[in-house]
Parts: C-alpha cells; sequence; structure tokens
C-alpha cells in the first residue's frame, strides 16, 4: 500500500504500476567528450543515501510505459513534482552545455535536503 | 458455569435461533450474537488456553482488542486460526474450536507450565535455548515449535475467493459511535462525498452497549435514526464490517472489508474478503479509546474482563458471566458498570476503587471501598468464586462470579501513528495522545480524549465540517443533539497492585506479567523497544492494545522514569490481522502467474509436445515418440535436424520494432559492437552491455529499410532489454528521433535448420532463396503462402544452413502446418528447447546460463566486438582495469574423460590433485547437454585462463551431489568450428 503518482501522461496511479530506478540527480557523462573514468564511476557506482528532496527515475510500467522524474521526500514521501525523463533530460543538458566547462556540480536534490522534524502540537 | 442469558433485553433478534458448534458441542444464539456473547450466553466461561502457562482463560473485551478469545473458525480449506470470537458473528453451522490445548481445553497438559513458571521469566527463550547449537534443530525448535500451539493452518487450498478493491471520497471517518456519526453527518451535508467504516457487523459503536440517551431517544435508537438519514444520502458510503488496517501517505487508506465471514457458505460470485484502498481527502480518526485492564493478581482469570465490556456483554448481547459481580476501578467506568449490571439484575457485591480520593459518585446503593486494591482472584476453569482485597489492613475476600475492572482509558490512536508519528503522554489526560502530524488525519471524540457524550456529539460535528472545509467544501453549523452526560473525572492511573499475591498479567497472550518488565530494566533492557522483544510484551497478535500502556507505566515505575521519556513502541499497519487470502486478492494461481503461450502452442501440443515453463512462457520442449524419454527424443530431433531439417518454435524471443531518422544512430548507442553501417536487408548479432561495462544481453537485429529495425532479445532479458531502450531514448537521449515498440507477442517466430530448410522454406516463400540472393545473415520482408506478409531472416543459432521465419502471430499455427507439410518429403521434424540447447552448446553459443551478469565481453571471447570508434551503453566502465584482467574466468569447452559420465551446470572445476574451496576454485560450468554428434556429455564453462588452457584436464566436482569427475578443457565449439554448415 502506497502513495500515488501522479503521471503526466495518465494522471494519478498507485505505485503498483511503477518501477523505480533510482536517482535521477546523476547525469550521463558524455564518453567521447569530457568523461572520465572517474566521472564515470560516480554516474554509475556513487549514491547518496538522501533524507528529504530526492529526484528520481520512475517507469510507469503498468501505464504509458514512459519514464518520469518523480521529485518527491523521502521521509514523508511528499511528492513535489512528476516530470517526463525527457523533459528533464533536455532541460538538464541545456544547462550542462552552458556550465561545461564549472566544477561538477551538487546535484539539485542534495541541495534541496532538508529535513523533516516530526514535531507535534500538544492538544 | 455461572455465565448466562438474561431473559429480557439487549438488541440481539432473540426469534432467530442460530446453531453452532464449539469444540464438538452444538450449542445455540441469536441473531446479532458475537462467538463470544453465544458461548457465555450458553455457560461457556472458558474460551482459550494462555500461550506460555496454558492458563484457563475467557474473554477480557468486546472488541478487536481481544487477546484471549482466540479460535479457529471453519473447517477444511475454510480454516482459519486466531479469530477473534469478541468479534466472530455467529451463523447456521458455525464450527468454532479452541487453541493452544492439548488434548482438551479442559484437560491441558502444558498447564504444567504454570507450576513451573519461575522459569519462564522474561528473556527465557534467550536464556535457555542457547547450547550447544546442535541442540536448535534437533530438540529446542520442536519443543517450541508444539507450545506454540496458537491455532493450526489449514493444508488445503481455501476454496473463497477474495478481491481488492479501490474508493475515493472527500471525507473517511473511521468509527460509528456518537462521535463518527455526528462527524459523517456534517460533512455529508457539506455535500462531501463520505465513507463510514466500521469494523463491527452493526454500527453505532458505544451507542448500541451503554444505556445512554440522545434527544429523548436511547442511544441506539438514535444511533439507527442518524444511519437512516445517511443512507439515505447519495454522497454518503456506510461500510459495516470494514476495519480500516492502516493509514498511508497521501491518504491512502486500507481496509479489510468481511463481506461473508458471517455466513455459512459463501455465495462463490462474492468475494469474502475485500481488501479496500480508500483514497480520501480528510479523515475523521473517530475511533474511540480502549479501556485498560488494571495489572493485578489473577487478572486473567475467567470472570474478569473489562468494566466497558462487561457492560456492553448485558446492554447489547444480554448477557453476563455471574450472576454476582465486583468493581475494581480507578476511573468512573467502573462505576457505571455496577449501576448497569444492578439494573440488568446481577448482584453487584462492591466496588474497589483504588483511589483513596475517589470522587462521590452515584452507585445506585453498591457500597464503595475506597483507597483499596484486588491482590488475587479466586477461582477455576469454569467459574470464579472470590476476590481477595487488600485495603491496608490485611487481606479480605469477598464472594463474587465476575470482576469489572477499569483503569482509565487510551485513545486508538493507531491511525495517527501509521506513517511515524509517535503519540505522546498528557500528563492531564493521563492518556497518550494522537499525534497531529498529518493535517488531514483528524482525531475526534474520545480518539481525542473527549470523554463525555455531549461533548463527543459535539467535537464529531465539528471535525467533520474541519475535514468537509479541508476537502474545499463549504460547511454550515450542524446543530448537535442534547444528551445527558454523566461526571466524569479523570485520575491517576494504577499500573499494577504490588500488593498481588497471584499473578498479575500485562500481556494476556503472551503471558507477560507485571514482573518481567522490571526483571528486563534490569538485565538491561529497559529501552521500551528492547523490552518489548525481551519479554515479548505487546509482540502477540493483538500487538498489546490492552497492556501496552500498562506495561510502560510498569518501566517507568521500575527505571524512575516518566511515561514520556519510555514512550510507545512503533505503531505499524495493520490495526488488526489480514489474512493472506485479502492481502493475495484476486492474485491467485494464473492470476498470480499468468501463462504465456506461444502462437505455436497449439501447432506444438497437436504433436505431442511436452511444455516447460521458462519464465512465464511455456516453451516446447522435446517431442516424445513411442514413449521416449526427454533424452532418447532430443538425440533424435537432433541427428534428424542435423541431416535433414527441423523446425523449432522461438517465438518467446524478445522483438523489438525500431523506427526513426535517428533509428540507425540509436541502435548504435545500444550495442557495443558497429552498427552504423549495417545494410539495408541484413542482420547482425549484436552484444548490448551494462552502463557498468559487464554484459547486458544479446540478440540479432535486422535492418529491413533505411530507418526501420526489427530487434530481438533474449527472452529472459525481453522486458527488462525493452524498458533499458525506453530509458536510453527518454532519459538520456530524448533529442533522438526515433520510435520503439515492443512486438513479441505480434509475431510468431519459427527457425527452419538443416541442410534441407532451403528446399522446404523454397516451397512457402516468394523471394530467391540461393545463397547469392540471399546469403547468411540476410533479412527481408517477404510474403508467405502467396499473401502472407513475413519476415525472413537468415540466421542460425544450431550451426546449420538455417532461418528464422516471423509472421503475424494469427498465421503462426498455419503456416507452422503449412512448412511441416512442405518438408514432409524432406523429413523434416519438430525441435524443442532440449535439442535447440543441445545444438547451441555443440556451436559453444553464448544464453542467460554464461552471460549472467558477471561476465565481460572479453570473457566470453567477445572482446574484439567492443568498438573504439563509438559511445555506447557501458563503453567507458568496459575499459576499467581488471575487466580485462588475464586472470578471470573465460569461456571453454569441457568434455568428461568418460562420454558417457553426465555432470550438471553449476559443478565448479578444480586443479587435479587440489580439493575444492574458495581458493582452489577455478572456475564452474554454466551450461551442459548430451550432444548427439560427439556422443558425449559436453558443457559449456567459465574457467580462469581458460583459452590458454584447451588440452589440459581438470576436476569437475559437484558439491550437491558429491560427484568429482574428470574432464578435458577445450574450445567451447564443438561442432564444426569452420561455420560451413551455416553458410552453405
Ligand atoms: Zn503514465
Amino acid at each position: 500500500m502506497a502513495y500515488l503518482i501522479n503521471c503526466p501522461y495518465c494522471g494519478p496511479r498507485t505505485t503498483d504500476e511503477f518501477y523505480i530506478k533510482g536517482d535521477a540527480s546523476k547525469q550521463r557523462p558524455d564518453t567521447i567528450g569530457d568523461g572520465t573514468l572517474d566521472t564515470w564511476h560516480d554516474y554509475v557506482h556513487i549514491r547518496e543515501n538522501v533524507r528529504g528532496r530526492m529526484a528520481e527515475h520512475w517507469h510507469h510500467t503498468g501505464g504509458c510505459r514512459q519514464w518520469l522524474v518523480v521529485e518527491r521526500d523521502t521521509v514523508s514521501h511528499e511528492i513535489y513534482a512528476v516530470t517526463p525523463a525527457s523533459t528533464w533530460a533536455t532541460s538538464r543538458k541545456g544547462s550542462s552545455t552552458a556550465a561545461r566547462k564549472k566544477p561538477a556540480r551538487k546535484t539539485a536534490a542534495r541541495k534541496a535536503t532538508g529535513r523533516k522534524t516530526g514535531g507535534r502540537a500538544k492538544t | 458455569m455461572t455465565s448466562f442469558r438474561f431473559d429480557t433485553g439487549g438488541l440481539i433478534d432473540r426469534s432467530s435461533v442460530i446453531d453452532f458448534s464449539f469444540d464438538g458441542r452444538t450449542l445455540t444464539g441469536h441473531g446479532g450474537d458475537t462467538l463470544a456473547s453465544a458461548l457465555l450466553a450458553n455457560g461457556q466461561l472458558l474460551m482459550g488456553r494462555s500461550f506460555k502457562y496454558h492458563r484457563p482463560r475467557s474473554v477480557i473485551t468486546a472488541g478487536a482488542a481481544e487477546p484471549n478469545a482466540l479460535m479457529e473458525i471453519g473447517e477444511g480449506g475454510r480454516l482459519e486460526p486466531n479469530t477473534r470470537a469478541t468479534m466472530q458473528e455467529i451463523y447456521d453451522g458455525l464450527v468454532a474450536k479452541s487453541q493452544n490445548r492439548w488434548p482438551t481445553l479442559d484437560r491441558d497438559f502444558g498447564a504444567i507450565n504454570s507450576i513451573a513458571s519461575s522459569l519462564f521469566v522474561a528473556g527465557f527463550y534467550y536464556k535457555t535455548f542457547m547450547w550447544p547449537k546442535k541442540f536448535w534443530e534437533a530438540i529446542y525448535e520442536p519443543i517450541i515449535r508444539r507450545a506454540a500451539g496458537l491455532g493450526h493452518l489449514s493444508h488445503e487450498d481455501d476454496p473463497d475467493r477474495y478481491e481488492k478493491a479501490y474508493a475515493h471520497c472527500d471525507v473517511l471517518v473511521v468509527g460509528s459511535g456518537p462521535t463518527g456519526l455526528m462527524a459523517a453527518l456534517s460533512a455529508a451535508r457539506s455535500g462531501a462525498s463520505v465513507i463510514l467504516a466500521d469494523e463491527h457487523a452493526s454500527c453505532g459503536g458505544s451507542l448500541l452497549r451503554e444505556r445512554e440517551e440522545i434527544a429523548g431517544q436511547p442511544g441506539h435508537e438514535w444511533a439507527a435514526g442518524t444511519l437512516a438519514e445517511l443512507a439515505a444520502m447519495s454522497n454518503v458510503t456506510i461500510m459495516a464490517r470494514t476495519t480500516v488496517i492502516g493509514a498511508y501517505d497521501q491518504g491512502v487508506f486500507g481496509a479489510l472489508e468481511r463481506v461473508q465471514k458471517h455466513v455459512a457458505v459463501p455465495d462463490h460470485d462474492v468475494p469474502v474478503e475485500k481488501l479496500w484502498r480508500i483514497v480520501a481527502k480528510a479523515c475523521v480518526m473517530a475511533t474511540g479509546a480502549e479501556e485498560r485492564p488494571i495489572v493485578f493478581g489473577g487478572n486473567d482469570r475467567p470472570g474478569v474482563m473489562t468494566a466497558s465490556a462487561m457492560r456492553a456483554y448485558a446492554n447489547q448481547y444480554a448477557v453476563a458471566a455471574g450472576r454476582s459481580a465486583c468493581v475494581f476501578t480507578a476511573s468512573d467506568s467502573g462505576y457505571r458498570t455496577a449501576r448497569d449490571m444492578k439494573a440488568h439484575g446481577v448482584h453487584v457485591e462492591a466496588i474497589i476503587d483504588a483511589r483513596s480520593d475517589a470522587p462521590e459518585i452515584d452507585t445506585d446503593g453498591v457500597p464503595v471501598l475506597t483507597g483499596a486494591v484486588v491482590t488475587n482472584v479466586d477461582g477455576g476453569k469454569h467459574a470464579m468464586k472470590a476476590i481477595e482485597i487488600d485495603r491496608g489492613s490485611g487481606h479480605e475476600t469477598i464472594p463474587c462470579q465476575s470482576l469489572a475492572m477499569s483503569g482509565g482509558w487510551s485513545p486508538v490512536v493507531h491511525l495517527a501513528c501509521h506513517q511515524g508519528a509517535r503519540p505522546s503522554w498528557d500528563e492531564d489526560a493521563y492518556c497518550f495522545m494522537p499525534p497531529l502530524n498529518n493535517p488531514a488525519i483528524i482525531p475526534a471524540g474520545s480518539a481525542n480524549a473527549v470523554w463525555s457524550l455531549s461533548k463527543c456529539l459535539a467535537d464529531g460535528a465539528a471535525r467533520g465540517e474541519q475535514a468537509a472545509k479541508l476537502a474545499g467544501f463549504k460547511t454550515r453549523k450542524t446543530p448537535v443533539p442534547k444528551a445527558k452526560d454523566e461526571t466524569s473525572h479523570t485520575s491517576a492511573p494504577v499500573w499494577w497492585v504490588k500488593q498481588s499475591t497471584g499473578k498479575p498479567f500485562v500481556d494476556y497472550q503472551n503471558d507477560v506479567t507485571a514482573k518481567d518488565l522490571p526483571l528486563a530494566a534490569r538485565e538491561g533492557y529497559d529501552h521500551i523497544e528492547l523490552a518489548k522483544r525481551y519479554t515479548t510484551s505487546g509482540m502477540a497478535t493483538d500487538q498489546g492494545k490492552l497492556g501496552n500502556v500498562n506495561a510502560i507505566g510498569i518501566l517507568a515505575d521500575a527505571t524512575g522514569k516518566d511515561m514520556h521519556e519510555i514512550g510507545t513502541t512503533t505503531f505499524r499497519p495493520f490495526y488488526t490481522p489480514v489474512s493472506f487470502g485479502a492481502l493475495g486478492g484476486q492474485h491467485v494461481d494464473a492470476h498470480f502467474r499468468p501463462v504465456r503461450m506461444s502462437p505455436l502452442h497449439n501447432w506444438a501440443a497437436d504433436l505431442g509436445a511436452e511444455f516447460v515453463e521458462t519464465g512465464l512462457w511455456y516453451r516446447s520442449s522435446w517431442f516424445p515418440r513411442d514413449g521416449d524419454d526427454w533424452l532418447a527424443a532430443m538425440t533424435r530431433e537432433v541427428l534428424n535436424t542435423r541431416a535433414h531439417v527441423g523446425l523449432c518454435d522461438v517465438s518467446t524471443l524478445g522483438k523489438i520494432d525500431i523506427k526513426g531518422k535517428d533509428a540507425t544512430e540509436f541502435i548504435n548507442r545500444l550495442y557495443s559492437n558497429a552498427f552504423a553501417k549495417l545494410p539495408v536487408g541484413k542482420a547482425r548479432y549484436g552484444l548490448m552491455l551494462r552502463e557498468d561495462g559487464f554484459v547486458g544481453d544479446d540478440g540479432t537485429t535486422s535492418r529491413l529499410s533505411e530507418n526501420h529495425y526489427f530487434m530481438t532479445t533474449t527472452t529472459g532479458h525481453a522486458a527488462e532489454t525493452m524498458r533499458d531502450i525506453e530509458f536510453a531514448h527518454q532519459a538520456l537521449w530524448p533529442e533522438l528521433d526515433v520510435q520503439y515498440a515492443s512486438v513479441t507477442d505480434q509475431w510468431a517466430q519459427m527457425a527452419i535448420a538443416g541442410p534441407k530448410a532451403r528446399d522446404v522454406l523454397a516451397k512457402i516463400v516468394d523471394t530467391d532463396l540461393s545463397n547469392d540472393a540471399f546469403g547468411f545473415l540476410a533479412a527481408k520482408q517477404v510474403r508467405v503462402l502467396g499473401s502472407i506478409p513475413a519476415m525472413l531472416f537468415r540466421i542460425s543459432f544450431s550451426g546449420e544452413l538455417a532461418y528464422e521465419l516471423a509472421v503475424p502471430a494469427g498465421y503462426g499455427e498455419a503456416v507452422a502446418n503449412a512448412i511441416m507439410h512442405a518438408g514432409e518429403p524432406y523429413g523434416i521434424g519438430p525441435y524443442g528447447l532440449e535439442a535447440l540447447s543441445a545444438m547451441r552448446i555443440e556451436k559453444g553459443f553464448v544464453t542467460h546460463n554464461e552471460i549472467n551478469g558477471r561476465v565481460t565481453a572479453g570473457d566470453v571471447g567477445m572482446g574484439r566486438m567492443l568498438s573504439k570508434k563509438k559511445d555506447y551503453i557501458g563503453r567507458m566502465m568496459s575499459e576499467r582495469d581488471g575487466l580485462d584482467d588475464p586472470d578471470r574466468e573465460q569461456l571453454v569447452g569441457v568434455k568428461p574423460l568418460n562420454p558417457a559420465n553426465r555432470f550438471r551446470a553449476g559443478s565448479h572445476l578444480v586443479n587435479l590433485g587440489d580439493k575444492p574451496s574458495l581458493k582452489t576454485d577455478q572456475g564452474y560450468v554454466s551450461s551442459v547437454a548430451y550432444s548427439p554428434m560427439l556422443e558425449s556429455w559436453v558443457g559449456l564453462a567459465m574457467l580462469k585462463h581458460g583459452r590458454e588452457r584447451h588440452g589440459q584436464k581438470v576436476m569437475l566436482w559437484d558439491g550437491l551431489r558429491d560427484v568429482y569427475m574428470e574432464a578435458e578443457v577445450c574450445d567451447p565449439v564443438f561442432f564444426d568450428p569452420a561455420q560451413e554448415k551455416a553458410h552453405g
């Protein structure tokens, strides 16, 4: 029993219909261009254990078969945004081309990581 | 035999008489009875035995929290253990059995544990069953397992149907007591869609169980009127017999509806239980409060129950545990019980109030002993005789047949806690309050420590409005009916009676006593989560609904901490047990594991094929003739194919149709070998890596026209490869103009292999098949039998002159039959998966037996295929140091020295003279077949330095069967290494 994902193509659907791949913050290095074994190692193997907001690749396997980027809170499970993976990839390709010579950027997920506290109001 | 039914009263239907059986005895009850109330009406006070000490037990509650009265209900495949008699409605023919006793409930040998109880202290299992290690399997475990009675499972199939269902609403109201009814009413009047769920058969909650009045009517009549009003509203759904079992993210609630658990023979067209997923914008948690027992000596004796349970049995079901009663209380609830029982004609001896400053409350003439405690209960299995009390001046005895106890109230906070928040102790209300983290879960009424009836009605109305507003509706104030309130005082709880002379139980079901918790604390397990596991308090099927708060209080006492510091254990769904049947829903048998049948299934079945399950597929495995076994059939099929011609169903291969302006570029990035220059009309073998550089999958891809490709994948990885391709396009290279679709099920595909393959095909295909026109690895869209569109590929997985022909699935059977007919003069025969495997092993072709996720292209001899000229999935990581380490295991062939010696895949390879170990391990056998051509068992293996070791001898070791066998390492291509046949 889990939450609903608002697929941009199909509307709100249960997670049963989806397959989760994981962290979407990494961008595939360009092998021919500036990819090195170090950047590839980071892309393939290194994952943050995010507490808080995280962007992940989900596949609507039992629906439209589109890959989506679901931004959600790993603590509260609140979903902030669901974007087609193609849109996400296209916008990031644009920004990475602009920032090509800058040092490896921190992921959006990491920057946005915020701890939600579970305080309760006394009644 | 002290329990009995009153001559009048109750909400039961005395005109309906229901026969049921308990431990083989036929008893009768009335419509509206639960199993528990019906047993009490029949004088059956004894209902079960406790888990550890096998103490005789009866009901403690009249609801969901019941820890004692657990029964096996039903027979055969319908048998369900651990059913709470307090929740089970009776029906004609119901068969109930008591649990945890042997040989009978009345004479139970396990009760001897009670005498040896000093052995069974907290941590007993940890302390006792420690050593020697081998005693575990042989002695300890069987003893523990037999002792752990708690009902039996039927080993028969459950004949009933279960279902999963979905519902959506604006406001979900959980609980239909006074609070829930008002909440549902006020929310529904705003126009919000409302679901009102209640776990009991009849809605009304406490209004069915108390003698209270609302708007001048008896409470249950007001409830019936309100329910009728709700039922008439089109935006309201009332779900009785439905327990909301969990609260999840985004307003998703789990609920279990017991649709047909109250009928003798369920209607097969209707599920017996439904597991609901209810999506609600807001939830009013009107779940009520649980009355706490008091922990004192003998508080588990049959005849002792909570004060509210005693009232419920009397008022709703017109039954009592005894003709006389005493009340032991630390709250006002005990007084109400005394008055109600007196009104029903039960003689109430005394109210023993633990509070020395007990408030003045109407007792209807029953004497009150303040500042007194019960220290023991004298009674047997079937009747209580007396209680022993202590007023500070030694022990006194009061004869009575039943005892009501009330240690105060605990709000039922579970749903508010399921998303991880914990309740907190309220010093003024003396209870754990529900957390308010989720604004959409709104505690109301006694679930939020609102105790009096009129306040609950008002709170329900207000919370219902609050929920409707949250769901986006405009609300108007709902008029709240008048109710006469009784005084209600809150008093400091009495966690346990230290002067107890009998055993004081905290957790009834797991037999945890008040002494176990301080012991756990002394031994270092003072954290509540540790104490729970060390003592097992709160770990039984009731999950400590009754005892947990007392346990926390006792632990606080023992450690000198306050309640808040100790805190609660974690509240996890489900609120009450859920059957596996309901969890499985309709997903059983083929609905759980669907069968995939090839479009050529019937063709193969008609030829007598034996099928084998590979994943979900049923594949034709071999075609026995004259009763020969798989080995004889496979051998015949291979020899016939290699000598003449054979037809094999390969429809299970994954098939992907790829089109688009950038299709060539896309495919070139998917495969590790070069694809950019594949000419139209040609097929090519392709190797796909994973992004980490290891081999992922392989197959052939054909270029049918400039921008149109047809890709095949392995059967086993078809779904995964499709998903990876979708990812590669959508998430990595969305700029590529390419479209793709899985067409696995759209095409029937068959391999036609053998020296006569061309002659046979020529009879049905409209194209020139000569080597010049259609050479090795040609691919073409053709027509068969004059008009059927098809794809023809000159590819060979057998090493023979071979073709694969794909036709639209619906034509598969007809085309296969036509080929068989055309091939008859050439000696065509069908061949199955066994023959296909044997031929591919003879040829040294790899499958997922070899490319198992741990091997590189180099390992399987395809290192040179990896392109250095392009980017592709896995390119960079495949060039890592270590992936081309010469010490890696490499693909080789192995042959036993004695060709008749069968060996198995999974066998390990060691050097001659070495003992098999991790250190001496040289590799493993990945595939084995009997080779009809070599007349020998042969295998493919992954062997360290394998390619340098052709001709060497190694030891094959099959650890499972303890077989050692000498074998020779050889080239993996056993047959026709020059590929002459395939090119012929
Ligand atoms: Zn979708």
